[in-house]
């Protein structure tokens, strides 16, 4: 395949940016999005120029670590799929690419494509977690958790925190990525405890790293490639309103 | 170089527990005053982490990635063993540890399986407690499956996710540590050196990948937890990012490595498709469970289509051959086997390098939907990457590097011939011999960081006094200099090739002759070869841009360096192991019917390397291992 490649190009943070056109022939489409980018930047490096940086590590869609925007949708137009697991047989041979980074404000430009992506990190931070010192739990098999539950808290937990939620809203919201984690967890019964301050923390931390707010666009799920259902969010929502009320009550 | 292994005094149950007792603890008003290094943060890493730091004492923690998160551990897919028997099948500590000891070929050391299997229990138990939503049964209570190597149900898992959910719980232990303080975390961050001072490990000097600066760390004890070294073969099942650099610089500060060439070759990947090919994908081993591998019986069917070749003209060479274990035969057998057939030149797809995995008698006994809630996931992943839908035509299949049992070698206390610097996870030797089961590794990951190192580390800590090294002392600022030169040199490499273009030409090397079988002859062109690429990269590395930004070139460069000199080093092991013995397979030592031949009269030991210097040959040592709760078997899963 030959591919018009059009890539953002960012020196650092401080750098404005642009986008850079580039020709790529001989492409195999059995080859994934980022090894077609790994072929650009072997070609770049044979004519003396700077390849260009993304951030890539499993390579099988679970890390989350990837991202790009690819003609405008995060992770690319195939539904479910991370770029690096979008594969170049979804392409036509001759296709013009736009290639950019994620953008929102919570996700600053570390250079080229690659992105800050910790303000998740402060979100788990917040809340996240279920409060267990390392040996003191009980026996696994002591608290039943029915399997319709377990599912869904499952469903849930695949997020991968690649922030293609973000990404993709209008308002750079990160609400299907909050509501995933809190949702996962509040939906298991070793979650009850502390679920009232996990969703307030955890909102709390959400606004204060500068995400935007949710307007129930639904763009983040349609973009999830863990297809994170937007029913999380409701759940969020009503679990947030508990909290706050059983915190007035208080 | 001593290797005292100190494993504990009494019978094999005890020891363990007579080894807590008599284990010195830290106080704790000193645990306060302890500086603790963690490089990693995978399962090893972050549970390490995550512990030490609700322990009280201060850690800095360090990953290459840009969150913890994603450390490498997130991409196990199939399952964690534990002891539960929550089945009812017979299972038991004991068989858990014998089952591990055999799988490893009896290669690994009877004192720390058994401690692995003891541990195995607590960690099904703390993993739950944080929430990782392991598979359940309708009753509510957790499910299991069965495993390679394995006759007993005893594999724990969620979805094909399990990596990610237990890594996912650790990673939530962990970031409530870095709340309240008590670990600071340090991401694009790259080890590029140990400090070891009068002997002593006693801090790190990294690389920040984002901006280019380099530092120095200092603690009273350092941590590797930095995962496994299978990228030596470029390709591999590995994440991109997974190096040898942590472990191979501390080896070249005095750590001793031990059985670099013990590499498990996984035997249901996904083949090769062609040389854009970054890396391989797994499909996990839970297939086996329910998927039927063979190949045609005839060379001349194998260009054609599954579905054109009847019944009786399939060979399901592993039922064939191994009929009380069949498809769920052990890793290294299911791959040699599969290497066989298309040597015979009965592989199937591109290039003749595949086997089929075939799921069409499990869809038939217990229909697409059960398949699919079993493996629906990896239906799809298989589905994205070769365009063919696994539900209509047989999956292909072919081994591939998949893990590392090799790594730095550790005493009971999981400290390395440094003191002061502990291993813990896929980055030390320890638990899985020649060969790891499925679903062990985790398991290993997680006992080493919640259950053991915050133990036994006490034993050192309670041997110095708090407070580590002056960060500007010589010492420090020595192995600082050294890397920036190190570094200095790459960047001003303006030769003519990648790395990348280096990396693919050694894991040529490693795999075609120490890959999934090797020879004396073949190994030492090997090493002649791999020498020779060293000497070109030495003067023909190209990399662009420089080195005070993010440069992933650079990065890469570094990483292929070390992995030149490291992939010598594996050739000599293998070279040097006159017998052939779990993933590794000396085509000298083989029976008429191609069965490995272990040799236990002069190879029951570890093989543990010393650095000598650069272009000098390491020293070979031996740890004796000592069999006194197994018998010594062949190993059979016929
Ligand atoms: C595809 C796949 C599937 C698997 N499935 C299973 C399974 O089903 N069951 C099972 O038991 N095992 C499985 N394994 C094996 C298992 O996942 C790994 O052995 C295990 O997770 C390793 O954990 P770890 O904590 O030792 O290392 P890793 O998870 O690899 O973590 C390494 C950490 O070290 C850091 N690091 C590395 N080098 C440096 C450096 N130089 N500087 C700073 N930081 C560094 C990384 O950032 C990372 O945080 C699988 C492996 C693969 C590849
Ligand atoms: S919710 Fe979906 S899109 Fe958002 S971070 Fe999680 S996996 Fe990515
Ligand atoms: S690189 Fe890991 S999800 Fe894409």
């Amino acid at each position: 395949m030959k591919l018009f490649l059009k890539v953002w190009k960012q020196e650092g943070p401080e750098d404005e940016g642009h986008f850079e056109s580039h020709v790529l022939d001989g492409v195999s489409e059995d080859s994934s999005f980022l090894e077609m980018l790994d072929q650009l930047n072997e070609q770049l490096l044979g004519e003396g120029k700077e390849p260009i940086a993304f951030d890539h590590d499993c390579r099988e869609g679970i890390c989350g670590t990837c991202s790009l925007n690819i003609n405008g949708y995060a992770h690319g137009l195939e539904n479910s799929t991370t770029t690096c697991q979008l594969h170049m047989r979804k392409f036509e041979d001759g296709d013009s690419i736009t290639v950019e980074p994620f953008r929102a404000k919570a996700f600053p430009v570390v250079k080229d494509l690659v992105v800050n992506r910790s303000a998740f990190d402060k979100i788990i931070q917040a809340g996240g977690f279920i409060t267990v010192r390392t040996g003191s739990a009980p026996d696994g098999n002591a608290m039943p958790v029915p399997k319709e539950n377990a599912d869904l808290a499952m469903d849930a937990a695949q997020c991968i925190g690649c922030g293609a939620c973000v990404a993709s809203c209008k308002n750079a919201s990160a609400m299907l990525f909050t509501s995933a984690k809190a949702g996962h967890l509040n939906m298991l019964p070793q979650g009850q405890a502390e679920k009232d301050s996990r969703v307030l923390n955890m909102v709390a931390a959400m606004d204060e790293a500068g995400f935007g707010n949710c307007r129930n666009y639904g763009e983040c799920s349609a973009a999830c490639p863990k297809d994170i259902s937007l029913d999380y969010i409701a759940k969020l929502n009503r679990d947030y309103a508990k909290a706050k009320i059983k915190k007035v009550f208080s | 170089m001593i290797l005292d292994s100190k494993i504990p005094e009494g019978p094999l149950a005890d020891k363990w527990e007579n080894h807590r007792f008599s284990s010195k603890l830290v106080n704790p008003a000193n645990k306060r005053k302890f500086k603790i290094i963690v490089v990693g943060s995978g399962l090893a890493g972050g549970s390490a982490a995550a512990t030490l730091g609700e322990l009280g004492y201060n850690v800095d923690c360090f990953c290459y990635q840009d969150t913890p998160r994603r450390a490498h551990s997130i991409a196990a897919q199939g399952g964690i063993n534990g002891a539960k028997n929550y089945q009812n099948d017979g299972d038991s500590i004991h068989r858990l540890f014998y089952d591990t000891i055999k799988g490893g070929d009896f290669r690994s050391r009877e004192s720390n399986v058994h401690r692995l299997a003891q541990n195995s229990v607590n960690i099904i138990d703390q993993c739950v407690a944080q929430g990782v939503p392991f598979a359940r049964e309708y009753g509510g209570l957790l499910a299991n499956r069965s495993f390679g190597g394995a006759q007993v149900s005893r594999t724990f898992y969620a979805r094909g996710q399990t990596g990610q959910q237990l890594l996912l719980g650790a990673y939530s232990a962990l970031s409530r540590q870095i709340a309240t303080g008590q670990v600071k975390m340090h991401v694009r961050q790259e080890m590029l050196d140990l400090i070891v001072v009068d002997g002593h490990a006693k801090g790190i000097i990294t690389r920040n990948l984002a901006t280019g600066e380099m530092k120095v760390w200092t603690a009273d004890a350092v941590l590797l937890c930095t995962g496994g070294y299978g990228n030596v073969y470029y390709l591999s099942t590995n994440a991109i990012g997974c190096n040898v650099t942590a472990n191979f610089r501390a080896y070249r500060r005095g750590a001793g490595f031990a059985n670099p060439c013990f590499t498990q070759i996984h035997p249901t990947c996904i083949p090769v498709a062609g040389d854009h090919q970054s890396k391989l994908t797994l499909m996990s081993e839970s297939l086996r469970n329910d998927g039927r591998v063979w190949v045609p019986k005839n060379a001349e069917d194998a260009g054609k289509a599954p579905s054109e070749i009847p019944e009786d003209a399939r060979d399901y060479y592993l039922e064939r051959k191994y009929p009380s274990f069949g498809n769920l035969a052990p890793r290294d057998i299911s791959s040699r086997s599969a290497k066989e057939a298309c040597d015979e030149g009965r592989g199937v797809g591109p290039g003749g390098r595949g086997v089929y995995l075939d799921f069409e008698d499990s869809i038939n006994r217990l229909g697409e939907n059960v398949i699919s809630e079993r493996y629906g996931n990896l239906f799809e992943m298989y589905e994205r990457i070769t365009g063919e839908n696994a539900y209509q035509r047989p999956m292909r299949i072919y081994p591939a590097i998949h893990y590392t049992m090799g790594g730095l070698w550790v005493d009971y206390n999981l400290m390395s011939t440094i003191p002061g610097c502990f291993v813990l996870g896929e980055a030390n030797f320890s638990d899985h011999g020649a060969n790891r089961l499925g679903a062990s590794a985790l398991m290993q990951g997680l006992s080493d960081g919640y259950f053991v190192l915050p133990y036994t580390i006490g034993n050192y800590l309670t041997t110095i006094s708090p407070g580590g090294i002056d960060p500007e002392g010589a010492a420090a600022r020595e192995t600082l200099e050294s890397v920036k030169e190190r570094v200095g040199q790459m960047v001003s490499a303006k030769g003519k090739r990648s790395s990348r273009s280096y990396h693919k030409e050694l894991g040529n090397i490693m795999w075609e002759y120490a890959g999934m079988a090797r020879s004396e002859k073949g190994l030492n062109k090997a090493i002649g070869e791999i020498q020779d690429l060293r000497d070109d990269f030495n003067k023909n590395l190209l990399v662009t841009g420089h080195g005070e930004e993010l440069n992933m070139e650079l990065e890469r460069s570094g990483r292929v360096r070390d992995f030149l000199d490291f992939g010598e080093l594996l050739c000599r092991d293998a070279l040097t192991r006159n017998e052939s013995c779990g993933g590794h397979f000396r085509e000298e030592y083989q029976t008429a019917d191609g069965e490995a031949t272990r040799n236990d009269e002069d190879f029951s030991h570890a093989a543990v390397w010393e650095y000598k210097g650069d272009g000098e040959t390491p020293t070979r040592h031996k740890e004796d291992l000592e069999f006194e709760n197994v018998k010594l078997a062949v190993r059979s899963y016929k």
